[in-house]
């Protein structure tokens, strides 16, 4: 039997009260992988992942998670999935493993098979040391790994995580992505919101941008950056007369300048006859430029082009 | 496992985990179990002697203090429900499909268990400072009976705040008014010494049947109709609470 898409929406809206924040938004995930769901503040990520995790009821549209519909069938979707949010929802006042057999038992482990998945857990979330220490005393990392274990103690098919590395410093988030990747490896399906393109295209397989509740663009990083972010040809100057002379004469064309290293970027397809005349237009001299270098798009650029505009649905109903 | 069979090991956990925090919570044991004390010493020593009521005073005051008790248990009631859902806890408890009867019973339960306990201890220090009951367990029994069904009524009362609550400090401030409302009423000062509209206020606001059925009950005297009257409020408002906090969870959670 061919496995259902781990997430399938269909014209899927959303408001509160008279601000749009979902305007037909469909997508699908295949089973499997990390997927990102990428956008700007506001564009509706964190919406869509409390519907799909069935915390939010869509006003329309059809949403299935797995197979199942989140509205007729949100039990059978809470067995499947879970969520991990953007604070770490745990207490406080109790031990790390008191807080992960508590959720297991309630996953509906037995007290033992709970003490025992609570425990492999914290083995593999690097927690065992810290595991009978109040969970007020972690650092940020830590809350977050054991906030990643606890959406763990159900075996869940699905996982959503909602930013789930905003605030940590790199070493807590490196090691926060190498588990996410972990994740993935066993099967598990993953989708994470974020506002940090390098997290997106290290560990995303798959990305959705998202702009004004609309799905913007969806595909591999490799993908998206061919369609969307043109390479461009940087070249540097020898002083900063010919950098600011060159500067004035390309003006509208140039798409990146960085003084501080005389560099300027123009457009190009990156074949070698395209190069080549570029070269010899923008320096006919042949004296201004001393190096040249044809740059990839990053993620930054196809977020950027994507999104630089109003979005094709960022409405606010007017209050007449 | 199947959702019906699950229910009691969720509501069981629940509980475990709320009576586990308030155990563990240092403020709220100090607020819930030493300031009735510290009022009850302050009321018999401090206002006692100049308070006529016909008795020792600390015999008048005790059933006033064990329901003062009771508001302090409720308000860190009303802030542990709006802790839960200000921190995500809730969310996550309903992506797991724990239902809104165990998460909100289980504080339920806790706000019992610790209003219980701070009645005891109540109870204990009252009788070390000269509080003497009458020895009659049935109205023993009818008394713990009043008391149980007031604390029930005020713990979901307070979990409904706490659920309309948009900040742990707004929880704390609506259980301002569970605290003060047996200040006007016949807990501390017989109501004949307040003004006329005060004194209306006083004689039929939910408070005074419930002390006047544990001071009779206690003290052996005649009750009346202040138990039956006692129950019907007490059982009004916790079909409100119930109802209300069955209404605000939908809402604040879909």
């Amino acid at each position: 039997m061919l496995e259902p898409p781990a997430v399938e929406l269909v014209d899927l809206r959303k408001s509160f009260a008279d601000l749009v924040v979902l305007d037909g938004l469909s997508m699908r995930m295949p089973s499997g992988g990390v997927h990102a769901l990428l956008g700007p503040n506001g564009a509706g990520k964190t919406t869509t992942v409390r519907i799909l995790a069935t915390l939010t009821r869509p006003d329309s549209g059809s949403v299935r998670v797995a197979g199942h519909d989140v509205v007729r069938d949100r039990r059978r979707v809470r067995r499947t999935i879970s969520l991990a949010g953007q604070h770490a929802a745990l207490d406080d006042e109790q031990t790390g493993a008191e807080n992960l057999i508590m959720l297991a038992r309630l996953a509906g482990l037995s007290g033992r098979a709970a003490r025992d998945r609570a425990a492999a857990l914290l083995e593999r979330f690097d927690l065992t040391d810290t595991a009978g220490r109040r969970v007020v005393t972690y650092s940020g990392g830590m809350r977050r790994r054991l906030d990643l274990a606890a959406s763990l103690v159900g075996t869940p098919s699905v996982i959503f995580l909602d930013e789930p590395t905003t605030g940590l410093d790199p070493r807590s988030r490196q090691g926060l992505w190498e588990l996410i990747g972990e994740l993935a490896g066993a099967g598990v399906t993953v989708l994470l919101t974020t506002q940090y393109l390098e997290e997106a295209d290290r560990l995303a397989d798959r990305i959705a941008v998202l702009h004004g509740g609309r799905l913007a663009a969806e595909g591999t990083a490799a993908e998206l950056k061919r369609r969307f972010g043109a390479q461009r040809l940087e070249l540097t100057w020898r002083d900063a007369a010919s950098f600011a002379e060159a500067a004035r004469r390309l003006n509208e064309r140039v798409t990146h300048r960085e003084p501080a290293r005389r560099e300027l970027s123009v457009a190009t397809d990156g074949s070698a006859p395209q190069v080549r005349s570029l070269l010899d237009e923008v320096d006919p001299d042949r004296r201004g430029v001393v190096r040249f270098n044809v740059r990839e798009a990053t993620l930054d650029d196809v977020f950027l082009a994507l999104t630089d505009r109003p979005g094709p649905g960022v409405r606010e109903v007017a209050n007449v | 496992m199947s959702e019906l069979a699950m229910r009691p090991t969720h509501a069981a956990v629940m509980i475990g985990r709320c009576v586990r925090l308030s155990r563990r919570n240092i403020d709220a044991i100090l607020t819930s179990l030493l300031l009735p004390v510290i009022l009850m010493l302050l009321f018999v020593y401090l206002f006692g002697g100049a308070i006529q009521t016909g008795s020792a005073y600390v015999t008048y005051v005790v059933p006033g203090v064990l329901l003062l008790c009771a508001g302090f248990g409720a308000a860190s009631t009303a802030v542990s429900v709006t802790t839960d859902l200000t921190n995500g806890m809730i969310e996550r408890l309903r992506t797991m499909d724990v239902g809104a009867t165990p998460i909100l019973g289980g504080h339920v339960v806790a706000s019992m268990v610790r209003n219980i306990v701070s009645t005891v201890l109540v109870l204990g220090v009252a009788v070390a400072i000269g509080f003497r009951p009458a020895v009659e367990p049935l109205r023993w029994l009818a008394a713990a009976g009043v008391l149980l069904l007031f604390l029930l009524a005020m713990s979901w009362l307070s979990a409904a705040f706490g659920l309309l609550a948009r900040t742990p400090e707004a929880a704390n401030g609506y259980t301002f008014m569970v605290m003060f409302l047996p200040y006007p009423s016949s807990a501390f000062v017989p109501v004949e010494t307040m003004p006329g509209w005060l004194r209306g206020f006083a004689q039929h606001q939910p408070i005074t049947p419930v002390i006047e059925s544990l001071r009779g009950l206690l003290l052996n005297t005649p009750v009346g109709s202040a138990p039956a009257r006692a129950a019907a409020w007490c059982l009004g408002l916790l079909a409100v609470a119930v109802l209300l906090s069955a209404v605000l969870f939908r809402r604040r959670i879909a």
